[in-house]
């Protein structure tokens, strides 16, 4: 490697360890699957008005898997319950399967595998990184659950779902499906909020769809764990990356090795980039299981 | 900065004070972002006259309470009327409505746009797509309707699918000729369902028979009206007065 004048770091670039040591491929291997994912289910949703081939319809706010089963965002459904409006029975249904999903698959797995926001601000970050954007003041991470509280009692008060007028969830979904591209400038919002004022601001401090999906993970059996974290040899690689970089200060202590805190999206970043392989994912209830043995 | 904080409220190092701090400026914040959106839902919660809710809405605070905004009506309905509202128009943003004067209601009878709403902003009671009220037609402007020149251009009458019903052609003496008839379209809106291919097929560059929703349409008898039960009658009596 050549020697660049203007990097001052001792140390190589962001993950260069573990792309020389690991290779490329294996340094990047989750966040390609995890774009994948996000591509592969956008995807079942617009083969139907491109191609009329209707896997998924509608979109994220609420969906039809097949036309038989009732997918919807629990979030947006809780919304018109508290408006006082009683619902089709499908929307309830479609929020309680996708409730479960998260719930047993790990709550935030939704922001980092099917969330197209996340790749906004993915995006923000990874600019941050490459134009090496000085760290901004952080703001309080639970901001989100004061969000989470707020768009839950604004039906109470106003009869209508408002978060639903800004929610920049089903915004690209709705862009891109069906033609309605003004509300792109949420996202070009959010990514300039990212980007210049407050770095992993959205997706991190203030999504209440996130800070939702958080809860209803906090049982889930899936989780990502320093299971090496013995061999951590602190190049600090995975906390640059991390969207939430303060649940891995438990797991790297040493306190325990798996990260327990719901507000990780189980992106797998951090199981990317270290070189010295400290992070896996780990089934809960199978460990449990072996160590019952 | 290691100093031990030795207070007996202190919870991973945060003591009462600064969480009582937090609390109230994140609680001050939310308030603030609570209003503002707030504000911006109401202001275009207003909906344009010209944008038709898709049949079996609920009334319009009803609907925006109920609606997810997930577009599976609109990839239901088979004659692309329905889209979903941008920002900037129309109506609130990512709910459905169309456009008759573009692409008007086809009325199909299955109702597909009904039967795929799953939050029941579309009333699944309606299964007769001839008792939906998506609007209500108006003959807007007399001035340049053809009919009312003396013409038979008779078009909205025609392609109305409750023809004779909803809309009817009334036959009156042509004052300008003095020997001709002329033949009123005339909008029953007991019966019009708001389809709007009445105003999708005027001829003229702007229609002059337009859907509106049933709020700005109709007018409605006072409640203490001693002639409510003769309420033909009345207007009758009124209609000769006036000059129109």
């Amino acid at each position: 490697m050549s020697h660049s004048k203007n990097n001052t770091l001792k140390k190589p670039g962001f993950a260069q360890a573990a792309i020389d040591e690991l290779g490329w491929w294996q340094a990047h291997k989750f966040l390609f699957l995890r774009r994948l994912s996000q591509v592969s289910v956008f995807a079942m949703f617009a083969i139907g008005p491109w191609f009329g081939l209707w896997l998924l319809k509608g979109n994220l706010s609420a969906s039809e898997l097949l036309s038989v089963v009732p997918l919807s965002d629990p979030l947006a459904s809780l919304q018109v319950l508290l408006t006082g409006h009683i619902p089709e029975l499908s929307l309830i249904l479609g929020a309680v399967i996708i409730a479960l999903f998260y719930a047993l698959l790990g709550g935030r797995v939704f922001c980092s595998w099917v969330c197209p926001v996340n790749m906004v601000t993915d995006l923000a970050s990874w600019l941050r990184r490459k134009m090496n954007l000085p760290r901004t003041s952080e703001m309080p991470r639970n901001l989100r659950y004061y969000l989470l509280a707020l768009v839950l009692i604004l039906p109470v008060l106003t009869g209508m779902t408002v978060w639903e007028w800004v929610n920049p969830v089903p915004v690209l979904y709705r862009a891109v499906l069906f033609s309605a591209g003004s509300g792109l400038w949420i996202l070009a919002a959010i990514f300039l909020l990212d980007l210049f004022i407050s770095e992993r601001a959205w997706c991190g401090h203030l999504c209440p769809t996130g800070a939702l999906f958080a809860l209803l993970g906090k049982a889930s059996p899936v989780k990502v764990s320093a299971v090496n974290a013995k061999d951590c040899d602190n190049c600090m690689d995975c906390f640059d990356v991390c969207p939430e970089r303060q649940v891995l200060k438990p797991a790297l202590r040493g306190q325990q090795p798996m990260i327990t805190d719901s507000d990780c999206t189980q992106c797998g970043r951090c199981i990317d980039v270290c070189a010295q392989r400290v992070f896996q994912y780990q089934n809960r209830i199978a460990l449990k299981a072996e160590n019952n043995q | 900065m290691s100093q031990v904080n030795q207070s007996k409220f202190s919870v991973k190092g945060v003591n009462r004070r600064q969480f009582l701090a937090t609390s109230a400026k994140a609680g001050c914040a939310m308030g603030l972002l609570g209003m503002g959106i707030t504000a911006v839902a109401k202001q275009s919660a207003q909906l344009d006259p010209l944008a038709i809710r898709p049949p079996g809405a609920l009334s319009e605070d009803d609907f925006l309470s109920a609606c997810v905004r997930c577009g599976l009506c609109v990839e239901a309905c088979p004659y692309d009327t329905l889209k979903l509202a941008r920002w900037f128009e129309g109506a609130a943003t990512g709910t459905p409505y169309f456009t008759a004067r573009t692409i008007p209601c086809e009325m199909c009878e299955d109702i597909p746009c009904v039967k795929a709403c799953p939050s029941g902003s579309l009333d699944h009671e309606l299964t007769d797509i001839d008792q939906s009220k998506m609007g209500i037609a108006v003959l807007i402007d007399e001035k340049n309707c053809l009919n009312f020149k003396g013409l038979r251009c008779d078009v909205c009458y025609r392609v109305c699918p409750l023809i004779d019903d909803a809309i009817t052609l009334e036959m009156q003496h042509n004052n300008r000729s003095d020997h001709h008839a002329m033949f009123l379209p005339t909008v029953n809106s007991d019966s019009c369902t708001g389809c709007g291919k009445c105003e999708h097929v005027c001829v003229l560059e702007e229609a002059a028979i337009r859907v509106l929703p049933a709020h700005i349409a109709l007018g409605k008898t006072a409640a203490h009206d001693t002639y409510i039960n003769t309420e033909e009658t009345t207007l009758e009596m009124l209609n000769k007065g006036l000059e129109l």
